[in-house]
């Protein structure tokens, strides 16, 4: 029996080693094969267990094919969701309540309120100016002989992280100045006009958290373009044959025509961009860390629950998250349903 | 980013290719016949101006960061990186150093990138895969009521799960592994791939599913031999959404991986080095390159899915 026990001790601890210690490139490499067949083989265990036809219930095959994404959902979002919502009202070691304590500190605090206020500035300025300018691009590249191409260029910064987006754009804004002129183009260009380069070191607020915010603008703007331009083109050929008809062009058209046309798809466009710059994080992180008054919401969250380790107030910011949401869906539904009733 | 249905009117119609790439064959006879009709184009010079404008302001910042990252050191110190062409005096320097060098050694990180992105997109596609169609074609007790919960689920910012879960992967002893990593991108790519899915499930014709079943085929036999070849675009519309999510993501990564070298993906040690070495361009930006180019090589390629999934479902974050 000793031996059994000591070989069994020995090979569970070769596989936990296997699974959990990969260190070496061939070893991650396999662990990654083995995870991804390991997954195909249970999920095809369950799918071969449910498919016997009249034998089966009918709620099993059900659960069969739901039940692992549901299970998931519950076990990973729906019950850690209620554990921070306790949590947000128990203090930094989340042993005893205090109340609506964190609340309080996150709304009055001098350095939260400035927190709160940057987020609302991000909240305010990324979906306005990048739904607008991408709007205005997607009307002036429609139906020219670019359009492939121009379109691209815009939608690139969809695909480049916000971590590289932060460093494409710190060089943008370096404020040194080498033998050979300015080093950021920022500043360069300024130069130009024969104007001293701005502090571009992200360390004078508050013009640093506008140099975060156009970073956002950038990445944003492909998509409002491209949500945007399939709008455009799905407006019906005989109403803007029929505004033709009564003499409406250029910026009339645009005026009277083609925003009434994509009301929705606008609505569309800010509501996302706004959620998604709500939850920005990687930009400030990346860029400033948050210091120099730059801290947003979501990255004081970070800072909070893990750096700090005040884990009540960090629980408090990210259900603060997820209640500022809410106002923006509200939003959404009610100008959908305005648009259904239009129509 | 986060996920709102788009309207059904106009946007979802149109992803036949007048979007950004479309099918070759028909699309020019199309354009051409629009052309004609003319449009809500402005006036022309004007819009020219803008848009070219607008283009090089957009391209400008990347261009840099390429330009740079192949410039000598003591170079980007002199001048801006339009000053390198003139003379020319480029290097491979900063890749070898980025890639391999001992206090960088990105390469680690690229393998851990590639060994977290494949699960994390092949694992939720397929368990999504079967919920939508669970949810679109069994009938059971409490569907709608579960799918809407399901769908509802995609507005909750992922940062409200983190600190529980965190606390549950140290208990079970598997912070800080590949798996936490794996198991919360799936997790957190659910709601909008089920939601996705479900929604092109729901566009097969009834009359084949119909006939199928006629036929004595079970649930899985549709599933397998109706469902999945038609539905290849959609997958390839959410795995690539998903494939640039997972690569490109700080904040998941940097909860669960504690920045190991063992576990942490590249924007985790490029977001580290942008705090450690700010202002050192050389090595941040062929490390900011090297992070980028994978996610930049799929995407034109497959621009075409990509944007297909945007217009049917929106963003995720």
């Amino acid at each position: 029996m000793d031996y059994i026990s000591q070989y069994a001790s020995w090979l569970f601890g070769e596989i936990g080693h296997f699974l959990f210690d990969a260190t070496e490139p061939g070893h991650k490499l396999t662990l990654m094969v083995i995870a991804i067949v390991l997954f195909v083989v249970v999920m095809g265990g369950i799918l071969w267990l449910v498919d016997k036809p009249k034998r089966m219930p009918g709620w099993l095959v059900a659960s069969g094919f739901v039940g692992p994404a549901v299970l998931a959902l519950i076990f990973g979002l729906v019950y850690p969701a209620l554990v921070t919502i306790n949590a947000s009202f128990k203090d930094r070691t989340g042993i005893d309540y205090i109340g609506l304590d964190n609340y309080t500190t996150a709304f009055t605090t001098p350095a939260f309120q400035a927190v709160l206020r940057n987020t609302a500035l991000w909240v305010l300025l990324v979906p306005t100016v990048s739904t607008l300018v991408g709007l205005i691009y997607a009307v002036v590249v429609d139906r020219t002989r670019f359009e492939r191409i121009a379109k691209t260029l815009i939608f690139l910064p969809m695909a480049i992280s916000m971590v590289g987006a932060g460093i494409i754009w710190g060089l943008v804004y370096d404020s040194r100045t080498g033998a050979n002129g300015r080093i950021g183009l920022m500043n360069a260009f300024l130069g130009l006009f024969g104007l001293d380069p701005l502090d571009t070191r992200l360390a004078t607020p508050p013009i640093n958290t506008i140099f975060l915010i156009v970073v956002m603008i950038w990445i944003q703007t492909g998509f409002a373009m491209t949500v945007l331009s399939a709008a455009i083109k799905a407006i019906p050929d005989d109403i803007v044959e029929a505004a033709k008809l009564d003499g409406l062009t250029g910026m009339k058209m645009f005026r009277y025509i083609t925003v009434p046309s994509i009301r929705p798809a606008l609505v569309v466009v800010l509501t996302t961009i706004a959620m998604g710059t709500l939850k920005v994080f990687d930009i400030v992180r990346t860029m400033t860390g948050g210091q120099y008054e730059t801290s947003v919401v979501a990255n004081e969250f970070y800072v909070q629950a893990f750096r700090q380790n005040n884990q009540g107030l960090g629980a408090a910011l990210a259900v603060l998250l997820f209640v500022l949401v809410i106002p923006i869906i509200i939003y959404n539904v009610r100008q959908m349903r305005m648009s259904e009733e239009i129509r | 980013m986060t996920t709102t249905p788009l309207p059904p009117q106009g946007v979802v119609a149109t992803d036949d290719g007048g979007v950004v790439a479309g099918p070759p064959k028909d699309g020019r006879s199309r354009l051409s016949r629009r052309a004609a009709l003319s449009s809500t184009k402005l006036s022309s010079p004007w819009a020219s101006l803008i848009a070219i404008i607008l283009a090089v302001l957009w391209t400008m910042p990347s261009l840099g960061l390429l330009v740079t990252s192949f410039r000598p050191d003591s170079e980007i110190r002199r001048g801006g990186w339009w000053t390198a062409f003139a003379p020319p005096t480029f290097t491979l320097e900063n890749y070898r150093e980025a890639l391999f060098g001992s206090s960088t050694s990105l390469i680690d990180y690229f393998i851990n990138s590639v060994v977290i992105t494949l699960p994390a997109v092949v694992i939720p596609i397929s368990i999504a895969l079967l919920a939508a169609y669970g949810f679109a074609w069994i009938d059971f007790k409490g569907r709608n009521f579960l799918f809407v919960a399901v769908f509802a689920l995609q507005v909750v910012p992922l940062q409200i799960a983190l600190i529980p879960l965190l606390s549950q992967y140290v208990d079970w002893g598997i912070a800080g592994s590949f798996w936490t990593l794996w198991l919360s991108h799936t997790i957190f790519a659910l709601p909008l791939a089920i939601f996705l899915l479900h929604n092109f499930m729901k566009d097969i014709p009834q009359s084949l599913v119909e006939a199928a079943r006629v036929d004595g085929a079970g649930h899985v036999k549709i599933f397998f031999q109706i469902m999945l070849p038609l539905l290849t675009p959609a997958i390839a519309s959410f795995a690539i959404f998903q494939f640039l999510w997972v690569w490109n993501d700080l904040l998941v990564s940097l909860t669960f991986t504690g920045a190991t070298p063992d576990v942490a993906p590249l924007t985790v040690r490029v977001a580290s080095m942008a705090g450690t070495r700010g202002g050192d361009w050389e090595i941040l930006t062929a490390g900011a390159f090297i992070s980028m180019i994978v996610p930049v090589l799929v995407f034109l390629f497959l621009q075409r899915y990509f944007v297909r999934g945007l217009l049917a479902g929106s963003v995720k974050g």
